[in-house]
């Protein structure tokens, strides 16, 4: 079988994730005597490929046009069709960046192939790869697995696999090779223009030891007061799932998640919060999290240390009043 | 400007689930619209009311899910449409997305709208796809529209704070990021006048559609913990009293 990682680099800058998934190909590779190989592509990215060369992959594939300089999604597929067609990978492994949400599932599609996206896992039962993913925000995990021919593509949850477990080469360095691609400009129907951020935060979340985080248990603005409360007495800052800021209760650059901010706090008091993966995936790096929610079955709890099942509302000013009396 | 909107309706967020097979057992729950395709639906109106032409709100599932059409009608779009199946849950995301795509090559839309993802399956593809199928230019994570012309010019979300301007063609499939608007509630006046709207009936058969899945989901299952959870009970007080014990000199993260 033939593994191939499609790694992701922007402006020159790997996406981070790439590696993740590198190691989730070499994992598959190993129980299922495959080979692996890395692919990047863009524009003046030869640099990259020499360094996913020292990675444990038989070859790195390089695939480079003027065209693909900025990811377009008609472009990066007219190309990694190209590649795909010749290369014959049996499976193509993506990491589930916003990028790869725009373009792989159409890749797989334009080669009448099916995407298993956003996986957290694998098992190999009897010669058959399944792949394990989350459905119903979390409350389900769901084996899947490929009815007809290769190629199949999967995507893997940042997150899902350690990128320090990524294994280099045997020999220094393998291969890099060349694979030239055609690309029309009339093909590409999007024109991406600049990039930016919004207004730089005032709060830098990353940076804070412990943060006390809301969802949407908190019901409603004007009970944020006694999140801010309970985030004082504890000396922490206040965060919030991606609802809270979609309702404009909390500022943006307050969100954690997929969407937001990625943090590691020490401590990661998450009130109200089911656990939905996109708020999940920034936060699970936290040293100690505690979850307070009614639902005893909300996903939050499976990653939790110390879990209250109860009403935030009686929870928080109990906390709060406990807080301030252990600091006397 | 002639909008679809692609809308899905999921177990509401409250229900407890039951697992059943691959599925879940549907009885006993309640189904709401799919968050993620009420942004969606809230700007294809917005749209419509700045630049004219009608909505049309277009759903695949059982019979129960022409409530949520309804609710689409109600908050003000023009006309349904209804792609009746039964088992809709057992449809791959190629196979949802050829469904949709068929009723969608009957109509005349200059845009077509999705939400970013599910609260059920969230395979998040069905967009993607459907440009695909169309042969539409598309893009994803959408956080403004602005129309130009026969273009657009959109603000596209992208990770960890970063947002990209691209210029995109019309007609075109646009996934649209949640929070991009405030979603309005349907109106009285609103729900009357959905009373009198139209919800065309099709069924994959009545399409001439036939699919193939690429994947199965075998089985579905409440995921093993990754973690031990300690959990601290009593009253509010005494619980919250144990945490702080806990995090204090346990944790030793306070």
């Amino acid at each position: 079988m033939k593994i191939l990682v499609i790694a992701e680099q922007r402006q020159g800058k790997w996406n981070n994730t790439s590696f993740e998934t590198l190691v989730a190909a070499q994992q598959i590779a190993a129980v299922s005597s495959a080979t692996v190989s890395a692919l990047v592509i863009g524009k003046g990215v030869a640099s990259l490929a020499a360094e996913l060369a020292t990675k444990n992959v038989a070859e790195v594939l390089l695939v480079e046009n003027d065209l693909l300089d900025s990811y377009t999604p008609d472009g990066y597929c007219a190309a990694l069709k190209q590649v795909i067609e010749s290369a014959k990978p049996d499976l193509v492994l993506f990491p589930h960046t916003y990028q790869v949400r725009d373009f792989a599932p159409k890749l797989a599609a334009m080669l009448g192939k099916g995407m298993v996206g956003d996986c957290v896992g694998f098992r190999s039962e009897g010669g058959k790869l399944v792949f394990v993913r989350q459905m119903f925000q979390g409350k389900t995990a769901a084996d899947v697995t490929f009815t007809g021919t290769a190629p199949w593509f999967v995507s893997f949850q940042s997150g899902a696999f350690r990128a320090d477990q990524l294994a280099g080469h045997p020999g220094g360095k393998a291969p890099v090779n060349v694979v030239a691609v055609s690309v029309n400009a009339a093909d590409i129907r999007t024109k991406p223009l600049d990039l930016f951020k919004e207004a730089k935060s005032a709060v830098d979340l990353t940076q804070a030891p412990l943060i006390v985080s809301i969802g949407r248990g908190i019901k409603a603005p004007e009970n944020i007061a006694q999140a801010e409360a309970l985030a004082k007495a504890m000396g922490a800052e206040l965060a919030a799932s991606r609802p809270i800021c979609d309702e404009g209760w909390l500022p943006m650059e307050r969100q954690i998640g997929s969407s937001g901010q990625t943090v590691a706090p020490k401590l990661y008091l998450a009130l109200g919060i089911s656990g939905a993966i996109q708020h999940v995936v920034g936060m699970k790096g936290a040293r100690t999290i505690v979850a307070v929610n009614k639902d005893q079955n909300a996903p939050i709890f499976e990653i939790a240390d110390y879990g209250i099942v109860a009403d935030i509302f009686e929870i928080m000013p109990a906390l709060t009043e406990e807080l301030q009396k252990a600091k006397g | 400007m002639n909008i679809l909107v692609c809308i899905k309706q999921v177990p509401a967020k409250d229900a407890p689930l039951a697992i059943a097979g691959n599925w879940i057992k549907e009885s006993d729950i309640g189904f709401e619209m799919n968050e993620p395709d009420s942004y969606a639906l809230e700007e294809a109106l917005r749209l419509k009311e700045k630049h004219g032409g009608e909505v049309i709100a277009l759903s695949l599932g059982p019979e129960r899910v022409k409530q949520t059409i309804k609710e689409a009608l109600a908050k003000g779009a023009d006309r349904g449409i209804h792609i009746a199946d039964d088992n809709f849950a057992q449809l791959d995301p190629l196979g949802t997305a050829k469904v949709i795509a068929a009723a969608i090559a009957k109509e005349k839309v200059d845009l077509v709208l999705t939400g970013l993802q599910s609260d059920d399956h969230g395979f998040g593809q069905t967009g993607v796809l459907l440009a695909a199928l169309l042969n539409l230019p598309h893009a994803t994570l959408i956080m403004q529209i602005d129309v130009q012309e026969a273009k657009m010019k959109l603000k596209r979300e992208l990770e960890a704070g970063w947002f990209q301007w691209i210029e995109c063609p019309l007609p075109a499939v646009l996934t649209i990021q949640s929070g991009i608007n405030k979603v309005r509630y349907a109106t009285l006046k609103g729900i009357m006048a959905a009373k009198k709207k139209e919800i065309a009936a099709l069924t994959r058969e009545s399409l001439g559609v036939t699919v193939e899945p690429t994947q199965k989901i075998e089985k579905i299952y409440v995921p093993t913990k990754s973690k031990k959870t300690e959990f601290l009970t009593g009253t509010p007080k005494e619980a919250a009293a144990k945490l702080v014990e806990k995090l204090k000199f346990e944790a030793r993260v306070i």
